[in-house]
């Protein structure tokens, strides 16, 4: 296992979860280290959306506790930058006024975090797109808008649901690479959902496979390969080897 | 250009239509098959609005001072009180269906009843227009706060969102469509809701011209008395329409599939 103990950001133990006597989640163990993107993959309705939300501290869990840099979180929301599966982007705002919302609600003046959520849309991909309405926006660029609103309520520490899945696939990987490079650049650690397993290998320092009923983690996998992963790394037998053993486990 | 376009084609039908209708009313009363006292021609009935039109304003003042008043005491209200059901989901819950209920009440058959509560002045009316304006724009509201997606509040409680920035914020804004949809009807119930309190008694405003003219069977009046309701009604809505467009500059920017 890849455990330093001092470099854990994001960790859950023992964590279960069930809703009307139903359980959904069982047990679950994890951790994020700094600066990693780890994936949780598993088939649609295993409780991975009700974990994050755990992890947001938007659902008190009935047993375990979230630890985010040491510090216990349970149910306690407003630690952890959380991007949903929907972008969310409210259509009575512009652009720029939606991404500047987390800056807002931790106490910014309007005026300062509108620039500081402009200075960034270059880097997003969204330049000149401030005073637009997410209405105007195509998908891919909504998402961008959705990431970006994340980032700027981040505190070091990303959980992203589902954040490529509705696009096809030629934006997909063009998003692979840009948000491999934003990660870097702004040194943030993250734990992303997914249910597309290429997705997960191609991005992933580490996957974590969530199965069973109620839902576990049943499986960790390390993709030791270096990033960013060269363009034909979907094509390598290393590629294939980490896919068959995904496809064994799932 | 093309909307613009279509914008013509679309009103054509019911302008035609119109002229129609107004064509065969003035042959009927020409034809002279109906006494002029009982149906009066369209040309008289436009002398009369003509030749009355200072009384009318006059009395017109009184009508759209109540309505008014009744409407935006009957907004707040609607705000405080959605808000708090809102806010308290017992109160929802108990409150709920007897406000859509309490929509069936005929607003005639309170009228009466607030006259004999409050006397002939202006409060009887306002109350009135209070009363059928505000359960429209209450269930408006209610319902566009529910209408909110539960997924963008988690968002902004995973920001770190209190509940009043989600009030004022998503709450309020997502249901702007809700309040106006809700005041677009109120404007008009306004209006005739002080006509027909006026009807009961008072010393001014249309619905106590109207009952005047009655009497002395000049339903030329009456018709140009009614006309100006219609006409009032319809400017209100317009009014509506344009604070609307002007407060939800997003609905009008081009939506693009995505
Ligand atoms: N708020 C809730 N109330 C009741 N059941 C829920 C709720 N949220 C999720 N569930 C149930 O929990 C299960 C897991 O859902 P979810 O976490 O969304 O799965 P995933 O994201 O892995 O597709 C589903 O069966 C779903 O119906
Ligand atoms: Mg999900």
């Amino acid at each position: 296992m890849s455990t330093c103990s001092e470099s854990v950001v994001l960790s859950c133990e023992n964590v279960a979860k069930s809703f009307d006597g139903k359980m959904i989640l069982q047990n679950v163990n994890l951790h994020l280290n700094r600066g990693e993107l780890v994936c949780l993959l598993g088939q649609s309705g295993v409780g991975k959306t009700t974990l994050f939300h755990v992890l947001a501290g938007l659902y008190q869990p009935d047993e375990g506790r979230v630890l985010l840099n040491g510090e216990d979180v349970t149910g306690k929301p407003g630690k952890i930058s959380y991007m949903l599966q929907k972008d969310l982007l409210l259509p009575y705002m512009s652009v720029l006024d939606n991404t500047a919302m987390p800056l807002i609600i931790a106490g910014k003046k309007k005026k300062e975090a509108r620039a500081e959520a402009s200075s960034h849309f270059a880097d997003f991909g969204l330049e000149g797109c401030q005073k637009q309405y997410p209405s105007q926006l195509s998908g891919g660029m909504r998402q961008r808008a959705a990431l970006l609103r994340t980032y700027l309520s981040s505190r070091g520490v990303a959980l992203l649901d589902e954040p490529f899945s509705a696009l096809d696939t030629l934006t997909k990987s063009a998003m692979h690479r840009w948000y491999l490079d934003v990660m870097r650049r702004i040194e943030l650690s993250t734990l992303f959902i997914t249910h597309d397993m290429d997705e997960a290998i191609v991005l992933s320092d580490r996957i974590y496979v969530i199965g069973g009923r109620p839902g576990t983690v049943t499986a960790e996998i390390v993709i030791k390969e270096p990033k960013p992963r060269p363009d034909d790394f979907v094509l390598s037998e290393t590629f294939l080897r980490y896919k068959r053993r995904l496809v064994s486990l799932l | 250009m093309t909307r613009k376009l279509r914008n013509i084609t679309d009103k054509l039908p019911p302008v035609i239509a119109l002229v129609v209708l107004v064509a065969v009313w003035a042959a009927v009363c020409g034809f002279g098959s109906i006494p002029s006292y009982m149906l009066p021609s369209p040309g008289s009935v436009v002398k009369a609005f003509v030749s009355d039109f200072p009384l009318l304003m006059q009395h017109a003042g009184a009508t759209l001072t109540e309505a008014f008043a009744g409407l935006g005491i009957g907004i707040l209200l609607a705000f405080f009180t959605a808000s708090l059901m809102d806010r308290f989901s017992p109160l929802y819950r108990a409150v709920y269906p007897l406000l859509v209920v309490s929509q069936t009440i005929p607003t005639i058959a309170i009228a009466p009843l607030l006259i004999s509560w409050m006397g002939f002045g202006m409060a009887p009316k306002i109350t009135l227009v209070v009363l059928t304006t505000f359960f429209p724009i209450t269930v408006g509201l209610l319902d566009g706060y529910k209408s909110v997606d539960p997924d963008a509040i988690s968002l902004y409680r995973s920001m770190g969102a209190k509940n009043g920035l989600i009030f004022t914020r998503i709450k309020l804004p997502s249901s702007l469509s809700y309040f106006f949809s809700g005041l677009k009807i109120s404007a008009s119930y306004a209006i005739v809701g002080a006509v027909i309190a006026e009807w009961l008694g008072g010393f001014e405003g249309l619905g106590v011209y109207m009952t005047r003219v009655k009497k002395a069977y000049s339903f030329d009046k009456m018709f140009a008395v009614i006309l100006l309701i219609v006409i009032i009604s319809l400017l209100l809505m317009g009014l509506v329409a344009l604070i609307k467009r002007a407060v939800m500059p997003w609905e009008r920017k081009g939506a693009k599939e995505s």
